[in-house]
């Protein structure tokens, strides 16, 4: 696995990303599967609980150049917890001189105090979930904030000097038009963030919109409307300088694209601690229960509060390699498909049809490439 | 002997044979309450799932008679279909006498009648048992007139009996015993038993299910197959119980198995008489008829390294199931593959079905056919089952394909639901008779091959279950026929090629073109379906392209998920076919076969 890893990603060893999962919310939105709780109550607990988490791996990881604080919603702690939090990372883990440091945070949080708190903490991302700058959106997707709100939120992280904003959005909600998501868009681009994620809604089994879908009674927009939207947005984004570089997401330069995210493509090693986080390191894979009881149960009991792993076998850390390839501007390293004629042969026809397009040693999708990214992994290794 | 009896059930599908045999293991106390399954007889889940009898099982009972003597009662089982017509009569040859069930609401059916003609043929002793009178509906009355003049046996001689509570099962081992005479035969002359089952067992090889008429068999012997004159030593032979029970002998009368190393499948053929090949019988025991195969299909291997696990399989099949027919054929769509005959269409999905599950085969069958005779230009006849063969049109002089007479038994209120059905299957010379009031039996002239396909299951569920159907093929007729093909985004599907009469090809057309479109996945381009006679596209449908995936998040947490999905979809693309650059799913060869209404 080792000798194999760098070939099929041609990546040089790379400094690892850290993860940590914030299970709170103030209250659930119908479309998201991140597992959460509406209550801050064991939060207490749960920081404790990091701690002993983050202690079992200590020196296991050598150092780390991100910290990711996902949720959840990160931005529901108080400055007293990040602060712990921060120390308990520190005491277990090393990091390189300067660290990407990643917050999720709700608009409805963003407050003067709580942005220099994050400061002071070397927090140097933001990433704030907008969704939408449309109220009769935001109300359907279940966000608990205003677009007015969101926008103040953005004039405040300006004002308190980040320089790192990504601003998430959503598209393809029932009955949308095009212009209604362009609006949104254009909204979000009035205050230049450095990063951009556009997601299409995607209804999940086991939320609240996914027993919506199940019982008939939500419409979401066919694959042709779906299919425009992707690409209205990729060209449009485009055009105002952003790259493209990942299905859902723009950066307007290179060095803006998400460090920590990234690491889930390339398959670098990255640690993930709270409930429901998800580990990899050389091979290997490993989650942590989705549960915050359990969670505590488990490290309550001196164990590590796993719910399942796996080493992937080469032909999975192959597929997951095209997977990632096709989702990524990244692309896949040409001298993978040498000596699989298939492969090889499929690339060609890829190029052909302008699904993909060789460039620098790596097979590139294309825009239209990007929207197969499920289905081209499968034809390249029948 | 002279305590021996060898007997059947017969019956009508649902008229609870199944459960009667059960009820009689059980009233000898051969199975302890746990043991017991409902319908024990029934072992194959296929039969289970659709509770029908398709292979004979054996088993023999020993129950203390009133007279204190202690009997050995050999029940044959017979499948219930008519289809397996041929398995019947070999398992009646092997009885002297027949329990012949008639469901006390529903009264004499075709299928009843059939059954007891192919009893009488064997001149076997005929004991009426009404089942089911504990059901509200039960018409005693109704049945013992019925039996009386449709049957034309005696109504008094019927045993009364609910299988399912238990009444009158002992009644109905004592008519057995007093009314169907024991076996004779000469116990110190040649052997000569008869095959009228036999089944592979991995460990023990080929196990013979015979009957003896005359002579004894013994491990030990050499006996000889007196088809082909093969000879094998026996290891072991026994009776059925629940179990194998292995004996010193199977003497004369008595029912059993045999065990003797047979390695060569064909070798045992059911149907044929064993004798001793150092004293052999001087004839083969007669009374069996050939079955002959009526409808055609080839069977592919999902990949074509599966093609020899394939033949092997068929080979053992056909050593269970005399009655498959199959030899090598082969398609430009699907590789190396068999052309089967079978005796209908139940038989043929039975055989789909035991394939996969019972000999874990991935298979493809094609459209099924029946036997065309075409007259050419230069006089010579060809006979074609497969549409590959089928003559150049400019040479036909004229076509004929099988028709059938059609019997049809229905309460009266069906009449038009039925009439119509048999019309769109190009039925005519419809005759009618009243066998009893409110029921009435239809008699039609029917192509065969409108009959073949989903008839039976369309009978069904117009009639609501209530419509029983038999069948004969009378007569060859001069037809208008064509030839159908099937080509995806331009070339040809040759498994999917079919012979239709002329009026109804256009529907066909339209009707596989519809069902490849909703079975074919959609590619990244797209994929169009015509159905077409000679160059003349008849009928096409399109499978549009495909552009899109989900593009939904992918970070830490998804990527397990989403490869899963990855290994699973990976999974089901290998039973797929390519022809040209379509892949096109196995379903797709099978949903054809199925009509719109379902």
């Amino acid at each position: 696995m080792g000798s194999k890893s760098p070939c099929l990603t041609g990546y040089l060893p790379e400094s690892s990303g850290l993860y940590l999962h914030v299970p709170f919310c103030r209250s659930k939105c119908p479309y998201c599967d991140f597992y959460s709780v509406t209550s801050m109550k064991e939060a207490r607990e749960w920081v404790h609980c990091l701690k002993r988490e983050a202690e079992c791996y200590r020196g296991f990881f050598q150092t780390f150049d991100t910290l990711y604080l996902g949720g959840g919603t990160p931005s529901l702690l108080n400055r007293a917890q990040l602060s712990e939090i921060f120390s308990l990372l520190h005491a277990s883990f090393t990091f390189v001189p300067s660290p990407e440091i990643s917050l999720e945070a709700n608009p409805d949080d963003i407050t003067q105090e709580k942005l220099a708190v994050c400061r002071e903490l070397g927090i140097n991302r933001i990433s704030l979930g907008v969704q939408s700058f449309r109220e009769g959106e935001l109300r359907f997707l279940g966000r608990r904030h205003t677009a007015a709100g969101a926008e103040r939120a953005l004039e405040k992280i300006r004002g308190a000097g980040f320089d790192n904003v990504s601003v998430d959005l959503m598209y393809g909600l029932p009955g949308q038009s095009m212009s209604q998501w362009l609006f949104s868009l254009k909204r979000a681009l009035d205050f230049q963030p450095e990063h951009l994620s556009c997601y299409e809604l995607t209804v999940e089994e086991g939320t609240a919109m996914g027993r919506l879908k199940a019982q008939n009674r939500l419409k979401l927009p066919d694959e042709e409307t779906g299919r425009r939207f992707f690409l209205t947005t990729s060209r449009f984004l485009e055009k105002r300088g952003y790259i493209h570089y990942e299905i859902s997401n723009f950066a307007r330069s290179e060095a803006l694209i998400s460090r920590h995210n990234s690491k889930y493509w390339k398959h670098v090693d990255y640690l993930g601690i709270g409930p429901g986080a998800h580990s990899f390191f050389q091979g290997k894979r490993w989650w942590n229960v989705r549960s915050l009881q359990h969670y505590r149960a488990l490290m309550s009991q001196g164990k590590l509060p796993l719910e399942g792993e796996e080493c992937l076998t080469e032909d999975q850390l192959l597929l997951e390699t095209l997977y990632f390839g096709f989702r990524t501007k990244r692309g896949i390293n040409l001298r993978l498909l040498e000596g699989a004629p298939h492969m090889e042969s499929c690339a060609a026809e890829l190029e052909e049809s302008g699904l993909a397009l060789r460039r620098d040693g790596r097979l590139i999708p294309t825009r239209r490439g990007f929207l197969l990214a499920e289905s081209l992994p499968l034809r390249m290794v029948r | 002997m002279q305590r021996i009896r060898n007997f059947s059930i017969i019956a009508h599908i649902d008229h609870g044979k199944s459960t009667l045999a059960d009820r009689m293991i059980q009233h000898v106390h051969m199975v302890t309450e746990r043991e017991f399954r409902d319908q024990m007889l029934d072992t194959m889940d296929i039969e289970r799932e659709r509770g029908i009898t398709i292979k004979s099982q054996t088993i023999s009972l020993r129950f203390p008679a009133r007279d204190g003597k202690e009997y050995d009662l050999n029940l044959i089982d017979t499948p219930g279909h008519v289809d397996f017509s041929y398995e019947v009569s070999r398992a009646l040859a092997s009885c002297e006498g027949v329990l012949l069930l008639v469901d006390a609401s529903q009264g004499v059916q075709a299928q009843t009648l059939a059954n007891l003609y192919a009893a009488m043929e064997q001149d076997l002793v005929i004991i009426p048992v009404i089942n089911k009178i504990d059901l509200p509906s039960a018409d005693l009355d109704m049945v013992r007139e019925q039996i009386e003049t449709e049957l034309g046996l005696d109504s008094d001689d019927a045993i009364l009996c609910s299988a399912k509570e238990g009444i009158g099962i002992g009644d109905v081992f004592e008519a057995i015993i007093s009314k169907i005479p024991p076996p004779n035969g000469n116990e110190k002359g040649e052997l000569a038993a008869l095959i009228f089952d036999a089944n592979y067992d991995p460990y023990r090889g080929t196990i013979v299910s015979c009957r003896v008429f005359d002579g004894a068999v013994k491990p030990g012997d050499v006996i000889r197959f007196m088809h082909n004159q093969a000879t094998y030593k026996v290891e072991e032979v026994g009776v059925f119980r629940l179990r194998r029970e292995p004996r010193k002998q199977l003497a004369t009368g008595e029912v059993g198995y045999i065990i003797s190393g047979v390695k060569t499948v064909s070798d045992t053929r059911v149907g044929d008489t064993i004798t001793l090949d150092n004293r052999p019988a001087a004839t083969p025991l007669p009374g069996f008829k050939e079955a002959k195969p009526v409808v055609f299909s080839s069977i592919y291997p999902i990949t074509s390294e599966d093609y020899l696990s394939l033949a092997e399989a068929l080979a053992k099949f056909k050593l269970n199931d005399a009655s498959l027919e199959f030899q090598k054929d082969s398609s430009a769509a699907l590789g190396q593959g068999f052309r089967c005959g079978f005796l209908g269409l139940l038989h043929l999905e039975i055989v789909q079905m035991r394939l996969e599950r019972e000999y874990d085969q991935s298979i493809i069958m094609t459209v099924p056919s029946v036997q065309y005779r075409f007259n050419l230009e230069d006089d010579s006849e060809v006979v074609v089952d497969n549409p590959q063969y089928y003559p150049d049109q400019q040479k036909i002089k004229t076509a004929l394909e099988p028709f059938i007479r059609a019997s049809i038994i229905i309460p009266e209120r069906y009449m038009g639901a039925v009439m119509k059905l048999c019309m769109e299957r190009r039925a005519s010379n419809p005759r009618m008779s009243y066998p009893t009031p409110g029921r009435i039996e239809v008699t039609l002239d029917m192509p065969l091959a409108e009959v073949i396909y989903d008839f039976y299951d369309r009978l069904k569920t117009v009639t609501q279950g209530y419509g029983s159907f038999d069948y004969e093929v009378t007569e060859y007729r001069v037809s208008d026929l064509v030839k159908l093909d099937f080509l995806v985004n331009g070339e040809k599907v040759d498994a999917l090629s079919m012979i239709v009469h002329k009026e109804r090809a256009r529907e066909w057309g339209v009707h596989v073109c519809d069902r490849l479109r909703d079975e074919i996945p959609r590619h990244q381009f797209k994929v169009a379906i015509q159905g077409a006679i000679g160059g003349k596209v008849i009928s096409r449908s399109t499978v549009s392209a495909f552009r899109k995936d989900v593009t939904a998040k992918c970070y830490g947490g998804d990527i397990s998920r989403k490869r899963k999905l990855l290994e699973k979809q990976k999974k089901g693309k290998l039973r797929m076919k390519m022809v040209g650059s379509v892949e096109i799913p196995q379903s797709a060869f099978v949903s054809v076969l199925r009509t719109n209404e379902e």
